[in-house]
């Protein structure tokens, strides 16, 4: 009887959300809306302004550099959470393997992080050119010491250093926003020249936000999987 | 019929198996690694569909970090029951 009104009132809500929306102007049907009257034909049109050749990026840190702060920060109130949950208080270990990693699988994982570090610093800094960017090589970094973590039972990151890193790319990001507002007039507006289409060094700030958010994305998720790793001592 | 449609139909059909089998297998590490496969398959229809960009994120965080995340509480926790 229950699961039958339910099934009722989902059934009610469904047939009232698509009487409400059938002819609604605000929602035109399939493959029939005009692109002229949206915003995002404008990013494609001032897309020479951004002198950016990814779109993605032109979109992500150009136009809406707010909505990255937000994210970044929703990352950042995630990785306090982790913090309060699994904090250790006084002397912590690293977990232990169930196995010993032998000489091999050490030396070899070092040469892979080796290489995933290369990747990342290659994926931040033509974030503006090709696919790719800040979150997705501050991830690459933090999987690379995964990687070590679990190729050698005696890896232990220095956690200070990364919040260290953290704090000092959070307050690179707001401070070049700052500094767009006083200089330009708009939170994150360009300050500096734009450069030749293409090339390593274009597209004014985006770059820089870009480092900025790879050291802080990267620093934010190593210090949670070290977190996640690390358990108290037990007397 | 194109080989891109094939490949389309082929991934589409792997992705909504993998989801099925992660829901229904009785043991929790399997799920996991069904879910990881299904961000592997989700990264490469990602790539199909011209978002390289998301297919990147999809495949170092859904298909890397967050695999190793819960396969680590699991052992944790397992640990903890068996204490």
């Amino acid at each position: 009887m229950k699961k039958l009104f339910v099934i009722a009132v989902g059934i009610f809500a469904a047939v009232l959300i698509v009487l409400s929306l059938d002819s609604n102007p605000l929602f035109p049907a399939f493959g029939t809306f005009d692109i002229a009257t949206r915003i995002s034909s404008d990013y494609f049109k001032n897309l020479e302004e951004a002198n950016i050749s990814n779109v993605v990026t032109a979109i992500v840190v150009g136009y809406r550099s707010f909505d990255t702060l937000g994210e970044i920060t929703v990352l950042f109130i995630s990785a306090i959470g982790v913090g309060l949950l699994v904090n250790t208080h006084g002397k912590s270990k690293r977990m232990d393997l169930e196995f010993t990693p032998n000489f091999m699988l050490r030396v070899g994982s070092r040469i892979i992080f080796v290489l995933m570090v290369i990747l990342s610093v290659y994926i931040i800094l033509h974030g503006h050119l090709t696919p790719g960017g800040g979150f997705q090589g501050g991830a690459i970094i933090s999987s690379g010491l995964l990687l070590l973590y679990l190729a050698d039972d005696s890896f232990r990151s220095n956690l200070k250093r990364f919040k260290l890193v953290e704090s000092f790319a959070g307050i690179g990001l707001i401070f070049a926003g700052i500094l767009g507002l006083v200089l330009q007039g708009a939170f994150y507006a360009n300050i500096l020249p734009l450069g030749s289409f293409g090339m390593l060094l274009s597209g004014g700030i985006i770059p820089v936000l870009y480092v900025l958010i790879g050291l802080k994305v990267g620093s934010e998720i190593a210090g949670m999987v070290d977190h996640f790793l690390t358990e108290e001592v037990v007397k | 019929m194109a080989l891109f449609d094939i490949l389309s139909i082929f991934i589409s059909v792997l992705l909504i198996a993998f989801a099925i089998l992660a829901l229904l297998s009785k043991k929790i590490i399997r799920s996991i690694l069904y879910l990881s496969g299904l961000s592997m398959l989700a990264a490469v229809a990602f790539v199909l569909l011209k978002a390289p960009d998301v297919a990147m994120t999809e495949a170092v965080i859904g298909s890397g970090l967050i695999t190793a995340l819960f396969i680590f509480t699991l052992l944790a926790t397992d640990r903890m029951v068996t204490k």
